[in-house]
């Protein structure tokens, strides 16, 4: 008999790591109300043995996997199984919820445990590590999240999350809730935005007069380093007062707290990365192409818009993210200052200590910033392609 | 034609270019000779006012280039550069097209030139038009270079150290390519160079520069039989001007017609340095010489190398 050879490690410590954690914590938590922290449930407890056994099955697959010699085949299996085991864990989540549901009393409180997430997080990792070992296409991971997104959104819209306490919250916040991501959307697209508008400028600045660099470096740093709620009230005095000095613009939602100073902190955090990225991005062109596009006679303009602009765009979008996944967090703070916005339900959830509400704000933020950085990407990734580098 | 009237430029407090004339005539191969920081690159970079100068006058084709916009004036000017600057993000017939599509010239015109010019380059068109600066070697990008710079039949070349970037055997290539696209095009080039090889193999005019000031212009073969002052003597090497004698003069000066010879022959157009040096890898005082054709049209001896 031959010895048993490990090939893929990573893969091994996510199978190790999800098995303890199945074996070891609860699947979900079943607490009396809202105020009781839950007591752990495993998950052969209330899942039926179809489902437990399918998800066993599919850890002994990338068990298997992970001592077999890597191929390509093994790399589609690992996405294949990985995937399954994602939707799998999502319905078995649905299934515990509804069986302890219809034994525990109306009040009582049903919620992911780490028996769930932590296998969840492993499956994820199971594939992007397999992906990155097959060196795949942009089109082919985006086909992965889309599937496991239309998973997702079809098991919710069957109702299997219905008896989690998560979608309780959702059912008493829904009117809410559709609102808060919008205005969370708005927010982020508002900082953006302008951040763009103002930082792109100043950085072609800082490049074209490196006597401005210093400068400007040294107040966006300094900004950075203003903590978010500090600024956040920095804000409320002077626009306050500014408001209460010109009406008009009080009456246009100008105010201490609000949309306005909220905006603004987000976009004063926005434009160091934005700035940077505009420097490094059109600084890193190669100066002798540059030289050579003078040379055959391009104007300003067309060396900016046929030269500069494409040669720069990789780490210019690379910076876009940055920012973008950055103002998709920072906006919950906003939420703080009356901004609005997901961080409301984080903020009344942590007033309530109500983790479900905390997390009915959370994990939308946190799918926000995955989307994002994802999209970007890609995007990235597309434009870099082309030049082959 | 490239006619550089009494012009000057100061960095600062620096006279890099002093009081220089040079006129380039019509069809000619100039070689702009120096040592790194004479000057030369900096007078070459005036011609097409990437660089403004302060005295003096610059005509090309007759007319000043003051009085014409500086993007105008370079789309008629070729302009080849050491680290090559093709764009990264174009093709190569992207990049060879880049003049003629400022110059806004229709589309079938254009492929036909850049079709044209891979051919003169030889880069089959098929295989090269669609491929990105990163997929050629180092000499098919330069080659690429100079194609891009001859894109829209310019009235002259500007050529700044272009061959310096690239290995010997590559270097050696490309000043072949050169000298034939030189004698097919017929031309005007400026050419910017610190290898006193190079310009004997290429040059029509050399013109020697030192600190700003041209110190001596002339034939290859002027130079090197009357070099002007200490200068051009050190530069030219001392004990190696022997040598560049010979890598100046041609077999067909030396030659004894009709006369015959044994062995593998050296032709009529070679420099006589070939032909010495194919003498001493041969340990023979004597060799036969071939014409384009490959007939043995006479001999030539090792004491006639030293007439």
């Amino acid at each position: 008999m031959t010895a048993v050879r490990v090939h893929n490690r990573v893969l091994l410590a996510l199978v190790a790591v999800a098995t303890a954690a199945v074996l070891l914590t609860g699947f979900v938590a079943l607490a009396p109300n809202r105020l009781v922290s839950g007591k752990p449930v495993p998950l052969w407890q209330d899942v039926g043995w179809a489902m437990t056994g399918g998800i066993a099955v599919i850890g002994i697959v990338l068990l298997g996997s992970s001592l077999t010699r890597p191929r390509r085949q093994i790399h589609l299996l690992v996405t294949a199984a990985a995937a399954g085991l994602i939707v799998l864990l999502l319905a078995a989540l649905g299934r515990a919820a509804a069986t302890l549901a219809a034994g525990a009393p109306p009040l009582a409180r049903i919620a992911a445990d780490a028996g769930f997430w932590i296998p969840l997080g492993c499956a994820a990792l199971a594939i992007v590590d397999a992906q990155q070992r097959l060196g795949s296409a942009a089109a082919m991971r985006l086909a992965i999240v889309a599937a496991l997104a239309a998973a997702l959104v079809g098991l919710a819209a069957g109702g299997t999350f219905q008896a989690l306490s998560l979608a309780r919250e959702y059912q008493g916040h829904r009117a809410a809730f559709a609102a808060a991501v919008l205005r969370h959307i708005l927010l982020v697209a508002g900082a953006v935005g302008p951040a763009v508008l103002i930082g792109a400028p100043l950085g072609i600045a800082a490049l074209r007069r490196p006597r401005l660099r210093g400068p400007v470096f040294a107040v966006l740093n300094l900004l950075q380093t203003i903590p978010s709620i500090a600024l956040f009230g920095l804000l409320i005095v002077p626009l306050a007062a500014l408001a209460g000095a010109v009406p008009a613009l009080g009456r246009a939602g100008v105010g201490g707290i609000g949309v306005a100073p909220a905006l603004i902190a987000l976009v004063l955090y926005a434009l160091l990365p934005v700035v940077r990225s505009t420097v490094a991005g059109l600084g890193g062109v190669d100066p002798a192409v540059l030289d050579a596009a003078r040379g055959m006679g391009m104007s300003r303009r067309q060396r900016f818009w046929r030269v500069e602009l494409p040669l720069a765009a990789p780490v210019l979008l690379a910076g876009f993210r940055v920012v973008t996944v950055q103002a998709i967090g920072l906006a919950v703070v906003a939420a703080l200052i009356g901004a609005g916005g997901l961080g409301t339900f984080v903020f009344e959830g942590l007033g309530q200590y109500a983790v479900d509400l905390v997390l009915l704000g959370a994990l939308p933020t946190i799918a926000l910033a995955l989307a994002a950085e994802f999209g970007l990407q890609t995007a990235t990734a597309a434009v870099a392609g082309r030049f082959g580098r | 034609m490239i006619e550089i009237e009494h012009v000057s430029k100061r960095f600062g407090r620096q006279l890099v270019v002093a009081d220089l004339s040079l006129t380039v005539p019509q069809g000619a191969f100039c070689v702009l000779l120096g040592q790194s920081g004479c000057g030369k690159s900096t007078t070459l970079r005036m011609i097409n006012r990437l660089v403004p100068f302060d005295e003096g006058r610059i005509r090309v084709a007759g007319e000043d280039v003051a009085q014409v916009p500086a993007e105008v004036l370079r789309r008629r000017i070729g302009y080849a550069i050491q680290s090559i600057g093709l764009f990264p993000h174009w093709s190569v017939e992207d990049n060879i097209a880049t003049v003629p599509r400022l110059l806004k010239w229709p589309t079938p015109r254009i492929r036909d030139r850049v079709e044209e010019l891979l051919e003169l380059f030889r880069l089959a068109p098929e295989a090269y038009r669609r491929k990105y600066p990163h997929q050629l070697s180092g000499g098919e990008q330069q080659r690429v270079g100079v194609a891009r710079a001859l894109a829209a039949d310019p009235e002259v070349l500007l050529m700044d150290e272009p061959f310096a970037a690239v290995d010997p055997i590559t270097r050696a290539a490309l000043q072949d390519e050169m000298a034939r696209i030189h004698a097919a095009t017929g031309k005007t080039i400026l050419f910017v160079t610190h290898d006193i090889e190079e310009a004997l193999r290429l040059a029509t005019l050399i013109a020697i520069m030192d600190r700003g000031r041209i110190v001596q212009s002339g034939t290859p073969l002027d130079i090197v039989e009357r070099p002007a002052g200490d200068f051009v003597v050190d530069f030219l090497g001392r004990e190696g001007i022997g040598l560049k004698l010979l890598s100046v003069r041609r077999v067909a000066d030396r030659m004894r017609a009709g006369e015959p010879a044994e062995g593998a022959a050296v032709a009529i157009t070679a420099p006589l340095r070939d032909a010495l040096a194919a003498m001493t890898a041969r340990r023979t005082d004597h060799l036969p010489v071939c014409d384009a054709e490959g007939r043995i049209v006479g001999a030539v001896h090792l004491r006639d190398l030293v007439r």
